[in-house]
């Protein structure tokens, strides 16, 4: 809660909460059922755009719009899962990230709906009301709350996912296929499931992201989003609860604080990231349970 | 030994298996009688393994069926394997390292009331929990309940294995060598807990170690570059003129 007084400013406290998410959302997929998509800034976009296009086109209520971009989202992984979860390792990656660039360029062409080039403008809330209280959404302290609200919300179902009978299930696909097929799970169908799941959250950071930016540019779908869920989850830890959500922290505090002095700033931070890849493989998040020796592969 | 009117509980028909060019296994045909306990042995490169696979569903065979109960169930997955009643040990160990002991066991033991649940905590499942617990009692896993599964032993996860393959409650059981890599008392250990399983169910286990097989088992199948050679009781394959110019006579 004290959280946004110890940024800079409240957009960045925000903005990490929404990449916090999409990259935890990301790492259901990624750390715990062992699968590296290269596309999931397709979901990120979706979201996005569901949403945004919900309330500039047609004026629907802002809880309507947010459910358009995470089911949307989840109809997105449900296909992009369907064809790549038939294929494995280096195949699975360049099929999503294929994809991906599919989406991009759908979102890209459709101009009328989603403003093409300059992306999708005037996402704007207005008389905006969460259980009947008005919020007002130019205050930046109160939208901080508003997303903060969705954002906890979110991870609280990723922990309840973790602890169902289906997490244990993700984690043995991840360590061994073959005798998780033994014991009678349906690898690829399994796969599939927690390959929406992983969309639909990821739908909900980009819907969160229209309404904080008022805009949905066109650089939510890029792959270097999809890059950047990738690069928060191994600099935080893959397959830990939390470790995603620290990355994010760390990279966008440090690109925060280096576009300040220089442009450049993606090499600052890829010099960090490749610290840790080196000297800290476990990760930010990761290394600190380990010390502490907590198990790392749940949120208990 | 068993009546012939009796169901096998599961026939191999004209089993062949070719990858490429090669062909493992020619026209094998067999049957396995219920509450039974059979060893398919035959010298390195015999067509164990790939017979071994077939008849538990890792891969179809290219001719040839599979009859389960009297039903055809040729080029079910293998999960569906799992699921009618035939269950596995590989040869080589497969165990989710990086899950705790218990929950390697549980993974099994929830497949049926649980599979695709993700919003229930799994604590709310009691009956897992508890079959996971009884079962490592019975492996002599129990102690080590809440290690790291990538810590144990060698002997150790081969035997959390086969708690493994028993949690969905299988009929049938196959074991793809059990005792490969394990110390000689581990392997009493492993002997002892084989013949006590098979008391329950049908068991099937490919092995080489023919000593180890003699003392255990009341049906033997040999097979030799492929091809079916003989099978009957240990004492009617140790006097089979032909297996012991195949086999007996390298060891």
């Amino acid at each position: 809660m004290i959280f946004p007084f110890l940024m800079p400013y409240e957009a960045l406290a925000v903005n990490i909460l929404i990449f916090g998410l999409f990259a935890m959302g990301f790492n259901l997929l990624f750390g715990y059922m062992g699968l590296l998509s290269f596309g999931h800034a397709a979901f990120l976009g979706i979201g996005g755009y569901l949403t945004g296009i919900s309330i500039v086109h047609y004026s629907l209520p802002w809880g309507l719009a947010i459910l358009i971009g995470v089911i949307g989202a989840a109809i997105g992984g449900l296909l992009m899962g369907f064809l790549a979860t038939r294929t494995r390792g280096i195949y699975f990656s360049m099929v999503t990230l294929a994809l991906g660039q599919i989406v991009y360029f759908i979102f890209y062409k459709a101009e009328s709906l989603t403003g093409g080039e300059n992306g999708l403008r005037g996402v704007r809330v207005d008389n905006f009301e969460i259980f009947g209280i008005p919020v007002d959404l130019l205050n930046p302290l109160a939208k901080y709350y508003v997303i903060l609200f969705f954002v906890v919300l979110a991870i609280w179902l990723i922990s309840r996912i973790l602890n169902s009978p289906l997490g244990a299930v993700m984690e043995a696909i991840r360590e061994n296929e073959k005798r998780a097929a033994a014991c009678g799970y349906d690898v690829a169908r399994t796969k599939l499931l927690v390959f929406i799941l992983s969309a639909a959250i990821c739908g909900l950071a980009g819907s969160l992201r229209a309404l904080h930016l008022s805009i949905v540019p066109i650089d939510s779908l890029n792959y270097l989003q999809s890059g950047q869920a990738v690069m928060m989850s191994i600099l935080g830890g893959m397959g830990t609860f939390f470790g995603p959500f620290v990355g994010a922290a760390v990279m966008l505090f440090l690109e925060d604080i280096v576009t300040g002095y220089t442009k450049h700033w993606m090499a600052v931070v890829g010099i960090v990231f490749m610290f840790f890849v080196l000297f800290f493989p476990k990760g930010i998040w990761g290394s600190i349970l380990s010390k502490l020796h907590i198990s790392q592969d749940s949120s208990q | 030994m068993t009546s012939k009117h009796e169901m096998p509980i599961l026939e191999a028909r004209n089993i062949s298996k070719s990858f490429g060019k090669f062909k493992a296994l020619k026209d094998v045909s067999t049957r396995f009688m219920p509450g039974t306990l059979t060893a398919i042995i035959g010298p390195n490169g015999a067509g164990k393994s790939t017979f071994f696979n077939v008849l538990s569903g890792a891969f179809p065979p290219s001719s040839g069926e599979i009859l389960f109960n009297g039903k055809n169930i040729t080029g079910l997955a293998q999960h569906e394997f799992a699921r009618i009643g035939i269950s596995k040990s590989f040869q080589i160990t497969n165990v989710f390292k990086q899950l705790t002991v218990h929950e390697n066991v549980r993974v099994a033991a929830q497949m049926e009331t649980s599979r695709y649940n993700f919003l229930t905590n799994a604590k709310h499942y009691p009956r897992p929990i508890e079959l996971a617990d009884q079962l490592l009692k019975r492996v002599n896993l129990e102690h080590l309940r809440n290690k790291k599964t990538g810590d144990l032993a060698h002997g150790q996860q081969r035997a959390l294995e086969i708690a493994m393959a028993l949690a969905c409650n299988p009929s049938l059981l196959l074991l793809d060598e059990p005792t490969a890599g394990m110390s000689p008392e581990e392997t009493l250990v492993m002997m002892e807990l084989i013949r006590t399983l098979a008391t329950e169910r049908t068991v099937i286990l490919v092995e080489h170690k023919m000593k180890l097989i003699m003392g255990l088992c009341e049906r033997i199948i040999v097979l030799h570059h492929g091809e079916f050679l003989a099978e009957g009781t240990p004492t009617d394959i140790q006097n089979n003129a032909e297996v012991r110019r195949v086999y007996l006579g390298q060891g």
